[in-house]
């Protein structure tokens, strides 16, 4: 298969179908579906198969694919290698001989391989022309296993009276279509018959099944040519009646790149040639470490108090007032997690109170509060914080160093939403040196972790399966 | 430089100026310069200044691209998976169903969770927004849009209001009323303008900003009571198709990812392009930040999700399978960022191991394509939605 030029947003080399994401898939399942069927190397066996009175040709056991599946693909589940053939099935790569529904069956069952003309990969988008063609060459063969089930019989009705006008020409088609069939080889038609079925059974698919040929609209554009002429499954000249499909989007073909544009990438390259960066060993230490910290807190991996919502018929057992200890213990954990937690930053800021250096952590909230304001209210606000904070004589004054001072009160010549960008980091980290760790040496910190106070209100226990509980906004 | 006129050998977008026009075709020192006859003239009034053409540029960034990599190459010293080894294994996860979520008409494209941590929202292909209460399975609210494929929905943080945006090139805000008697069409609000189709949309840290990724290559923030566009994100060269906040209290940056295959890292504040990733084979189609904030994940259409470090500033591990062969179309991560929870094509939900890389569950129920995946606030659910018209909750 071509691969494409690594150009950056140059004009690739590859045929732009060939990357759509329904094209990656089609190739990979026909790469499957190619293995299978090469009995040298290590395919499964396609036989014919006698019954009653006739001989069914070039099938296989929907329990030989279910093996070939779970051995060549490193399946160790049936019921996912079951899953995984059932999708093949329904893009129509593989299809049982006796049913409409596009299913794999771990049994007996008999499927055949498409043929590689019917492929979806072709882009077939066969038009309701030749389904009505279709549908009406069936109604001519008197094969007892041709006979139209209920949902193609009502396909048909509805298919006559839209195209009442044109009836006479589709009729022709159809047994134009029969008669060609009728020269073919019995075992050949049998074959043939039952991939057209597929086909069908793919492109309209039994109500209540899924319809694989459904797109993503966001990838719709892609399409290398929407508005090609759609070609016909029995060869019926396009009359110019079909439309293009609503849902193709011009897309813009890919610009090349300018000079600017080449210049802004070198500029970032170099940018990123002076970052600093870590060893893959100790970003992957950090990233364990994390992990293991919080791990004891993640109802997936671990067993959560109080217990999973979902999982039990009780709401929150107990609605005792102070936080839990593992909630507590996560505040010790980094400033930035004692502050996430709403009841982290109460005890905070009740501890900081105590101590009469409550401005800080003021300051770096009203700063928060700043960035979330509608932009109306934000060069307000931002006067505010500094005759509150930073101005002579100020109510709550906070110990900035003079160059963040001189930059702020810069900055508040043009007010705006990151003004105190630069104050707010300077408090963080002076909180986070100072007085955060002696919050947590504090007694309001410590008897909550150790929860050496009683609860407030006695543990309320739920004894009926009533599923209304205090649901916490955190 | 003579003055005189010549016969435009070619037409087509200039080499400077990008603009469509009659070329003039002639090489300086073995390379071949393209340029309309505007660029021309102004390019040898410049005197040839530094000999830059389009191609010596290319050539200089071709070299830094592999300087570059060479630089990454020294510091991928282990891969993450060998060092995990010594973690302990998971246990058998037992993940079941636990609410069906009924109600919607068409695909469900998108959903999002209210921190209550039971609230979601949901939108489908046609037109309908419904705030659901999962754990009763009410439907509170029910929007219908004028348009189809509403790929992108949001809560807001304070819970009074959810956004949403698809086909119709915007992006609107709902309050939700509690009188259920109230007409919520009629409090549309417009507040992002894309040239193209949006594909996410996520509040930042409160109401009042809405940050938007569309099918037009950009990324933008929006003033949500203005509709004024604070700041916008060029970069992309393809449709960005999804897009997440960084966790931080403190940071300004987000990640966005679309169908050029990259991955990238942006600053609000400037609007600069920080961190760049490119090595999925397909279209990006998810990205989310791992809880701390130092690294993210992606969902392609080239079946594999990945796992990348920011301050590695590379690639640290690819969750992929023989099986699984279909796209895979949206990822988020548990609590505590030891599981990977990925939707795919193939209708299934594969649950990694984000440090060792293996498999450790897949979930089977849906009927049709698993379009989202979302953690709830607490960690204690996982929320999946569906082209089979259905939303699930798993525990």
């Amino acid at each position: 298969m071509a691969e494409g030029s690594k150009d950056q947003g140059g004009v690739g080399t590859t045929d732009p179908e060939e990357d759509s994401p329904n094209m990656i898939v089609y190739r990979k399942i026909e790469d499957i579906v190619t293995r299978i069927q090469d009995e040298k190397a290590g395919g499964v066996a396609i036989r014919t198969v006698k019954s009653f009175l006739s001989k069914i040709p070039s099938v296989v056991s929907g329990a030989d694919i279910v093996q070939w599946l779970m051995k060549n693909l490193s399946i160790e589940d049936p019921a996912e290698a079951i899953h995984l053939g059932s999708l093949i099935a329904a893009h129509g790569y593989i299809f049982p001989i006796s049913d409409h529904v596009l299913t794999l069956k771990d049994d007996g069952t008999l499927y055949r391989f498409q043929s590689p003309y019917f492929w979806p990969s072709n882009c077939w988008e066969p038009e309701n022309t030749d389904y009505a063609i279709y549908l009406c060459k069936r109604t001519m063969q008197n094969k007892a296993r041709l006979e139209l089930a209920d949902y193609e019989a009502e396909n048909l009705a509805r298919l006559q009276r839209a195209f009442a006008r044109k009836w006479e020409f589709i009729f022709m088609q159809a047994e134009a279509q029969v008669k060609i069939d009728r020269k073919k080889d019995k075992a050949e038609r049998k074959i043939l018959d039952s991939q057209e079925r597929a086909f069908w059974d793919v492109h309209r698919p039994v109500p209540g099944c899924v319809n694989t040929t459904e797109m993503d609209i966001r990838k719709c554009r892609r399409e290398r040519n929407p508005h090609r002429v759609k070609k016909s499954v029995y060869g019926v000249p396009d009359d110019g009646q079909s439309q293009p499909s609503p849902i193709h989007i011009s897309s813009q073909p890919t610009r090349k790149p300018t000079k600017e544009d080449v210049q802004k990438e070198i500029t970032f390259l170099n940018v990123q040639l002076d970052r600093h960066c870590m060893k893959v060993s100790k970003v992957a230490d950090s990233l364990m470490s994390y992990t293991e910290q919080f791990v004891e807190y993640d109802p997936f991996v671990s067993a959560t108090e109080p217990s999973n919502p979902w999982i039990s018929w009780r709401g929150r057992v107990g609605i005792s007032r102070d936080p839990s200890q593992q909630r507590v213990k996560k505040w010790s954990f980094s400033l930035e997690e004692a502050l996430k937690d709403p009841a982290g930053r109460d005890q905070f800021l009740k501890f900081l109170e105590s101590e009469f250096s409550s401005e800080n952590l003021r300051f770096w909230l009203a700063v928060q509060d700043l960035k979330r304001r509608p932009l109306q209210e934000v060069a307000s606000r931002a006067q505010e914080i500094w005759q509150e904070f930073l101005a002579e004589g100020a109510p709550s004054s906070i110990n900035l160093d003079s160059h963040s001072y001189e930059r702020t009160s810069q900055n508040l010549k043009d007010p705006g939403r990151y003004s105190y960008e630069d104050a707010q980091e300077h408090i963080f980290k002076l909180m986070k040196s100072d007085s955060y760790a002696r919050f947590l040496r504090s007694n309001i910190y410590q008897d909550l972790l150790l929860a050496r106070k009683k609860p407030q209100k006695g543990k309320t226990t739920v004894t009926n399966i009533q599923v209304q509980g205090n649901y916490d906004i955190l | 430089m003579c003055d005189q006129t010549f016969l435009a050998a070619t037409f087509g977008p200039c080499d400077s100026c990008g603009k469509a026009s009659p070329l003039m075709n002639i090489y300086i020192k073995n390379d071949a310069i393209n340029y309309c006859s505007f660029c021309m003239e102004v390019m040898a009034c410049q005197g040839l200044q530094s000999g830059e053409t389009l191609a010596s540029l290319k050539k200089e960034s071709d070299s830094l691209k592999k300087k570059l990599e060479e630089e990454r190459g020294k510091l991928n010293d282990i891969e993450l998976h060998q060092v995990a080894e010594k973690v302990e294994m998971l246990g058998a996860l037992s993940i079941k169903t636990k609410r069906l979520l009924k109600g919607h008409g068409n695909k469900v494209l998108c959903m999002d969770w209210c921190k209550d941590k039971r609230r979601l929202v949901s939108s489908s292909q046609d037109g309908k927004v419904i705030v659901w209460d999962a754990f009763t399975l009410n439907k509170e609210h029910g929007v219908t849009l004028p348009c189809t494929w509403v790929m992108a929905c949001a809560y807001a943080p304070s819970g009074c209001a959810v956004a949403c945006g698809g086909l119709d090139n915007k992006c609107s805000v709902f309050p939700l009323s509690l009188d259920k008697n109230e007409n919520l069409s009629a409090k549309k609000k417009a507040v992002a303008m894309h040239t193209n189709y949006v594909s996410g949309c996520t509040f930042t840290n409160s109401d009042m900003q809405l940050l938007t990724s569309s099918g037009d290559g950009t990324c933008a923030l929006w003033d949500v009571e203005s509709g004024q566009l604070l700041q916008s994100f060029h970069g992309h060269t393809a449709d960005v198709l999804s897009l997440d906040l960084a966790p931080s209290e403190t940071g300004n940056t987000f990640v966005s990812g679309g169908s050029d295959k990259k991955a990238n890292v942006w600053d609000m504040r400037s609007g600069q392009n920080i961190q760049s990733f490119e090595s999925h084979e397909s279209d990006i189609n998810c990205v989310k930040y791992y809880p701390s904030g130092d690294a993210f994940a992606s969902a392609s259409d080239d079946s594999t999700c990945r796992f990348y470090d920011l301050r590695a500033d590379r690639e640290v591990a690819v969750y992929q399978k023989d099986s699984v062969i279909f796209g895979a179309s949206t990822v988020d991560f548990s609590l505590s960022g030891r599981l990977l929870f990925a939707g795919y094509n193939d209708y299934t939900i594969n649950v990694w191991d984000v440090l060792k890389g293996t498999r450790v569950s897949v979930l089977f129920g849906h009927e049709n394509r698993v379009s989202r995946v979302r953690v709830s606030p607490d960690g204690t659910a996982l929320c999946s939605a569906s082209w089979d018209n259905t939303l699930r909750i798993w525990a």
